[in-house]
């Protein structure tokens, strides 16, 4: 029987989607070892957080109120005190859940298996299944340790859904931040401008461009459209965003975002292995492109060689008929 | 100031799609792949040596060591970066199969109580393990604040801060933090104007991405001393903490795409095969 803490990502005092890919995780451990599953909110509007995170089947929710922007210092103390028992500690595997959860770790003396795309459980022992080397590898790992710091790839578990009841929401106290937490401060979250277009990681279309668009200005007036003819979100290549195309947060890849959407458009990206480990789980992938050898071709389901900027407005008509 | 850089080999991260599996699923297999340092690592030398220079007098402000953990071939990936300018190096012999992110952080903290640097500046993440962990452990091992995903450093309080911008899913987090700190660095970090040290002129336009040595750093390296000793030596838990108990490769996607003529194909394949529209 294994216990299991989910650390809630909280913004704008909001839980984000990938809390909920957490539960899912907490809820696939918590049915498999007859375990069961509590929700910790920490950070500024944690109460509101954790009213809202309720509904998802917890034992319990707890509430830590934190004051001021995050930094790890201000938050690990808390998570250990409470994280201690339990058999699994489940952070998100966004930055935010990346930078905690090996800080979390270290206080617990718990080993961490991060961005994690599986678990199964045997007679009781958890094994986690984990990409490496860019998502060339999967790994099979257990942990040795008596709890276990874990991190679910939003793109590989679902966002649990709310599935009634009310669990009972409990303030927990901050435990004393770390010594350290003298020498690091929060300044300032410069947040993107927000986009009328679904999260990257959640939407069941993604467009992304390469350098092939050329400028910005290839991105909003060629590939925007396309991207909103099917409701998806745009992504691009490390490329683009190197060369300021487009913003850096919405890199895929290795070290970007991961994800998995029912259909990915390709548009002059060529396929470097470090784009492909971001989003070669995709159900369907079309790449555009001029060039016939791109390595993209590698995990493409169709691949149309034409030059993007007569193909991608046709393509956008086309679509928009098609839908029609 | 002082500053140690942790550095890595890992299988050329270009040809990453040609690491495979042994047979019986026992560990992964790289033979014929080159040793590389990891890209991160890289980017961590470039931005330890942007910190520590004038890049307009050529002046050194302060010492770069760079340290490795693993198999005597480490010390190629020490001697690189010895001639991108680092000082000199330690290198921590060890099996790399008996390493998980702990032992590492355990064996930085020792040659962190001997060398005592201001600062850790290190990669977020090595792209063989995929990790992102070890910095962050590093830190809490030494009661260290931590600013991760490093894509701008900014000296301040004349040199004993930074200001770091961290690149996060959602922008950017900037915070101040104070010597001694670890700093994990992101891709961004190389970019032209990505670290102010207060020394170099603000103007100063450095090249996009890490340096390459020059022959004369290259002939240079020769002479630096590197620092070897065994991992038993610095006394610390090699306990691991993780068990990999199979590695598989991922399933092939069913691969050779399907050409097609024009974009009036393309819907229609994508409506009636692949009913996605």
């Amino acid at each position: 029987m294994t216990d299991i803490l989910v650390i809630a990502e909280l913004l704008d005092g909001k839980a984000r989607k990938t809390t909920h890919s957490a539960i899912n995780l907490a809820k696939q451990i918590a049915a498999g070892t007859g375990g069961a599953f509590d929700v910790l909110a920490i950070g500024d509007g944690a109460k509101a957080a954790a009213a809202d995170l309720a509904g998802f089947g917890a034992r319990k929710v707890f509430a830590t109120q934190i004051d001021g922007g995050y930094v790890a210092e201000k938050y690990a103390s808390t998570i250990a005190a409470l994280g201690k028992g339990y058999g699994v500690v489940t952070v998100t595997a966004s930055t935010y859940g990346k930078d905690l959860a090996p800080h979390v770790a270290a206080k617990l003396g718990a080993g961490v298996a991060s961005d994690i795309s599986g678990v199964s459980v045997e007679g009781g022992t958890l094994t986690y299944k984990r990409q490496m080397y860019a998502g060339n590898v999967f790994g099979f790992v257990q942990l040795t340790t008596a709890i276990a710091v874990v991190s679910p790839r939003q793109a590989e578990f679902e966002p649990a859904q709310p599935s009634g009841g009310a669990s009972p929401v409990e303030d927990y106290a901050a435990a004393a931040a770390d010594a350290a937490a003298a020498r690091i401060e929060f300044i300032s979250l410069e947040q993107t401008a927000k986009s009328a277009r679904p999260e990257l990681s959640e939407a069941a279309v993604v467009v992304a461009g390469g350098r092939g668009l050329k400028s910005a200005d290839g991105f909003t007036n060629v590939l925007g459209p396309l991207v909103d003819s099917l409701g998806g979100a745009m992504g691009a290549s490390r490329a683009a965003c190197d060369a300021g195309y487009i913003a850096n947060d919405l890199q895929i890849g290795q070290t970007g975002k991961v994800v998995a959407p029912k259909l990915y458009i390709a548009v002059g990206i060529s396929g470097a292995i470090q784009h492909l480990a971001g989003m070669k789980g995709s159900k369907v992938i079309v790449a555009i492109n001029k060039d016939k050898e791109a390595p993209v071709a590698q995990v493409a389901d169709y691949f149309l060689v034409a030059d993007l900027f007569k193909a991608v407005p046709e393509l956008t008509e086309a679509i928009k008929k098609a839908r029609a | 100031m002082k500053i140690l850089v942790p550095v890595k080999r890992v299988a050329d991260p270009e040809n990453a799609n040609k690491v495979k599996v042994a047979p019986d699923g026992s560990r992964v297999t790289t033979d014929g792949l080159e040793w590389k340092i990891n890209p991160f690592d890289e980017y961590a030398v470039e931005a330890a040596l942007r910190l520590n220079e004038n890049a307009k007098s050529a002046e050194r402000l302060g010492e770069t060591i760079v340290a490795s953990i693993g198999g005597k071939d480490a010390a190629q990936t020490l001697r690189q970066t010895l001639a991108m300018g680092a000082d000199r190096a330690v290198h921590i012999l060890a099996e790399d199969d008996a390493l998980d992110s702990f032992v590492v952080a355990r064996a930085l903290k020792a040659i962190v109580d001997k060398e005592q640097p201001d600062v850790v500046v290190m990669g977020k993440q090595a792209v063989d393990g995929d990790s992102n962990t070890a910095g962050q452990i590093l830190g809490e091992l030494l009661g260290w604040p931590v600013a991760s995903f490093a894509a701008s450093i900014e000296t301040s309080d004349g040199g004993k801060s930074f200001i770091v911008g961290r690149e996060v899913d959602t922008g950017v987090l900037k915070v101040k933090i104070t010597a001694p700190c670890v700093i994990t660095v992101d891709l961004r970090i190389v970019a032209p104007g990505s670290v102010k040290n207060g020394a170099t002129p603000a103007e100063h336009a450095y090249g996009e991405g890490a340096r390459y040595a020059s022959l004369k750093g290259i002939m240079a390296a020769k002479k630096k001393p590197i620092d070897e000793q065994p991992l038993a030596g610095l006394g610390v838990d090699v306990t691991t903490t993780t068990k990999y108990t199979k590695f598989e490769l991922p399933p092939a996607r069913k691969g050779g795409a399907k050409f097609v003529a024009d974009v009036n194909e393309l819907v229609a394949l994508l409506k009636s095969e692949a009913k996605v529209l």
